[in-house]
């Protein structure tokens, strides 16, 4: 069942254009069915037509602040005369949203040579990241790189046990300690035989924590320092990971990992459920973090880049 | 953003001027600002539709109590409403009928069952029960040594099983074992699961169809979005769940994911997960959810100091009148409607040394049409009969009637009454008994 990975090179653009959409099917279902739904057969653009875009944006978890933008520009542009029908409210929001959707990558360091790419992997409890990190473990495997996993969630039962199993599956080192060491030693060593055994990448898992619990967050913090010790640059990347179905507190969780670590890339999960992922957009407009991946199933090669256009194509065609 | 949405709310609020009642006109921005701080706060958009709709139709021409301003007494209908729509009162579990009882904890993927099981074995334990947990996550890798460590940490049993078999025939098995383990109640932990999933779903059902659990309760993740409300119904629909525990909800969540699966689905929140630490779990109370959704507890809380100084003004004043013997038929109506407030005159009295032979007293725990009859009969007297009713004769006690709507009878029997009580009110003032601010402080 896992391990039977579809070649996406082989279908090209298209093919991995057409997987997104299957994969955003439900996303489409909800929020591009009923957008074209509302378009359709309308010539006017009436009010009515306004408070039903409203409803759709909200029920997306778009959110509060970026709904009433989206609406507000809208409408700006209809009393300007500048949207007459509407098709062209959807060409306008369409662009609107993708505009909110172009962020521009995080700088970060770079490893030296011979060292290698190491990824801090954090989020709240039960979004994916142990998940996310054996999925972006067989990408990255994939494209030809040595890859290591590092147990440092040392908190959760048998966490460390859950990523030996994705090690295995994907045929990844995994660098544990025993449960309730301390995440930054277990680091520390881990970038030790990331070293002599010339890993290219590194990917680190820790434990799930609210954003609210200041030591835990403290504790990120001290994994992030010692890393950087060991390693100069590194952390390279600090992936955070959100769960679609999270509703406005995601964007609470987005601020606060930012403050504390310097979030380079979002990792968007469970898109495959009916969660309309709107908050995509949201955190995009409001953070100016990039959305790296998104997470559409619990298989291998369920992990996706993310990428804005076709992520609005796939919304709205 | 929060802080943001709140501080406008309260800005609005401020704007909502206008004395005596309040209209339309005056809590139209405030009611757009409460619904955006609704769906801020996640709570579904149709849910929020309906629930607006019934604010305004409640809050349109109510009167303004005492101190407070207008925007605090439409928060107050608004806070009441979220009560009301979250549910009144706390509800557990019901564990009846012979041992052993099942426990079943479904949801989507990371919402917290493994924990929950736990805790929610840890819960009952200390009440006396003796809990199994039945690990039936077969395929998330490790969820089942999860499960194994945890137990152990909290010295609970847990069937043992590798991921080889079927979700219901580990629960089956389970169950039969159970009496051998010593234990009188399973907890069973299923996978997570997306509520579309047809094939993962019909697998809970038929862990239902052979366990015949007590309680199905759906664990959701406090922080959850306008999906809540797909979620919560689909595993309705499927499983006719009996509850919802709330997860993760010590951050910072506004929780109105919890408002939308009750408004949809009509089953109780019975507990809430406040922490990793397996003791994080509590019984949830409706009430302190709705303020928290609304995040206005500051001004909540100054609503209810409010009136509770209000209550203690009024009652302060009619003390003194008790003492100096000037109560009069509209001191008796504002009584009377205070009453409906803060129970009937009944209750106040028996809450006082010696009011136990005041069994005639009973007659006045005024209903609400016996209540317009009372105030339609007391404005209908001039302000003259109102401040002594000795005065009152047979024509304008006829006057009155005819004024009123009422008989003559009903004029008769408020006075007879107005007098009984007056007079054994008076006795009790002057003994002391009578000190008001003293229970109502
Ligand atoms: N449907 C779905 N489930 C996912 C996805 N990513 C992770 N999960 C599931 O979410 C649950 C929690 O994942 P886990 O990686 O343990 O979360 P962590 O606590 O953040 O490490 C597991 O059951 C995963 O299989 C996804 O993209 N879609
Ligand atoms: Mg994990």
């Amino acid at each position: 069942m896992f391990g039977k990975r579809k070649k996406e090179e082989e279908g090209g653009e298209k093919g991995l254009f057409e997987r997104l959409r299957q994969g955003l099917s439900k996303t489409r279902g909800s929020l591009a069915g009923r957008l074209d739904r509302l378009f359709l057969g309308r010539k006017e653009i009436t009010q009515e037509l306004l408070d039903d875009l409203e409803e759709i944006l909200f029920t997306s978890d778009i959110g509060v602040a970026t709904t009433q933008g989206l609406i507000d520009s809208v409408q700006d542009a209809v009393s300007r005369k500048a949207l007459r029908d509407p098709a062209m409210v959807k060409d306008a929001l369409k662009e609107q949203m993708l505009s909110y959707l172009h962020v521009p990558p995080i700088d970060h360091p770079l490893p030296a040579a011979g060292e290698p790419h190491v990824v801090m992997v954090i989020g709240v409890n039960g979004v994916g990241k142990t998940t996310t990190i054996g999925k972006a473990a067989h990408r990255f495997k994939s494209e030809g790189k040595k890859v290591m996993l590092v147990a440092a969630d040392t908190f959760r039962a048998a966490a460390v046990e859950q990523l030996v199993i994705w090690g295995e599956r994907v045929g990844a080192d995994v660098i544990r300690q025993k449960s309730g060491s301390d995440p930054s030693a277990v680091v520390f060593d881990a970038l030790s035989a990331a070293v002599s055994r010339k890993v290219d990448m590194v990917l680190i898992d820790t434990a799930g924590r609210l954003h609210t619990q200041k030591n835990l967050m403290e504790e990120l913090q001290k994994i992030r320092r010692v890393a950087g010790k060991k390693l100069p640059g590194a952390p390279h990347e600090v992936w955070l990971v959100l769960d679609a179905t999270t509703g406005q507190n995601a964007i609470s969780q987005a601020q606060i990992f930012n403050e504390a670590l310097g979030v380079t890339g979002i990792v968007l999960t469970k898109l495959d459920g009916t969660a309309k992922g709107g908050i995509v957009i949201g955190i995009s407009k409001q953070l100016g973090i990039p959305i790296k991946f998104i997470g559409i199933g619990e298989k291998l090669d369920d992990l996706r880049p993310f990428n804005a256009e076709q992520f609005v194509q796939a919304v709205f065609e | 953003m929060f802080e943001s949405l709140t501080e406008k709310l309260s800005d609005v609020l401020k704007k909502v001027t206008g004395r005596g009642r309040l209209s339309e006109a005056n809590i139209q921005d405030a009611l757009k600002q409460v619904r955006l701080a609704l769906l801020e706060a996640d709570v579904n958009y149709k849910v929020v539709k309906r629930l607006v709709e019934d604010i305004r139709h409640r809050a349109v021409g109510q009167e303004v109590m005492g101190s407070l301003t207008p925007g605090q007494q439409l928060i107050k209908i608004v806070n009441e409403e979220l009560t009301r729509l979250m549910g009144e009162t706390r509800e557990g579990l019901h564990l009846i009928g012979r041992p052993p009882h099942c426990l079943m904890l479904v949801g989507l993927q990371g919402s917290g069952k493994t924990t929950t099981a736990a805790k929610l074995a840890r819960f009952l334990g200390r009440q006396g029960r003796h809990p199994y947990l039945v690990p039936a996550d077969v395929y998330r890798p490790a969820a089942i040594d999860q499960l194994k460590r945890l137990g152990s940490q909290i010295g609970v049993p847990v069937y043992p099983t590798d991921s080889d078999r079927r979700p219901e025939d580990i629960c089956l098995d389970a169950l039969s074992r159970a009496g051998r383990e010593g234990a009188d109640l399973l907890v069973l932990d299923t996978a997570g699961r997306l509520h579309i999933d047809v094939e993962l779903m019909a697998e809970l059902e038929r862990i239902k169809e052979k366990c015949r659990p007590h309680e199905i309760l759906l664990v959701a993740d406090a922080m959850t979005g306008q999906d809540a409300v797909n979620v919560a119904k689909s595993f309705d629909e499927a499983l006719d769940i009996t509850g919802v525990i709330l997860s993760k909800m010590e951050g910072d969540a506004r929780g109105g994911a919890a408002l939308s699966i009750k408004a949809v689905t009509h089953k109780p929140i019975k507990f809430i997960g406040v922490g990793e630490k397996i003791d994080a779990l509590e019984p949830f109370y409706p009430d302190r959810m709705a303020s928290q959704i609304l995040g206005m507890g500051d001004v909540l809380s100054l609503i209810e100091k409010a009136q509770a100084e209000f209550d203690q003004q009024e009652a302060l004043k009619l003390e003194r009148k008790l003492r100096k013997n000037t109560f009069d038929l509209d001191d008796f109506l504002v009584q009377l409607r205070q009453m409906k407030k803060l129970g009937s005159l009944e209750q106040i009295l028996g809450m006082l040394p010696g009011m136990g032979q005041l069994k005639k007293l009973k007659q006045f725990k005024p209903d609400e049409r016996e209540l317009i009859k009372v105030e339609a009969v007391i404005n209908s007297m001039t302000r003259q009969e109102r401040r002594n009713y000795k005065i009152i004769n047979a024509s304008r006690k006829r006057r009155i009637a005819r004024g009123s709507g009422t008989s003559v009878q009903d004029v008769n029997r408020l006075l007879k009454n107005f007098a009984q009580t007056k007079k054994m009110m008076a006795r009790f003032a002057k003994k002391g008994y009578f000190n008001m601010s003293s229970f109502l402080g």
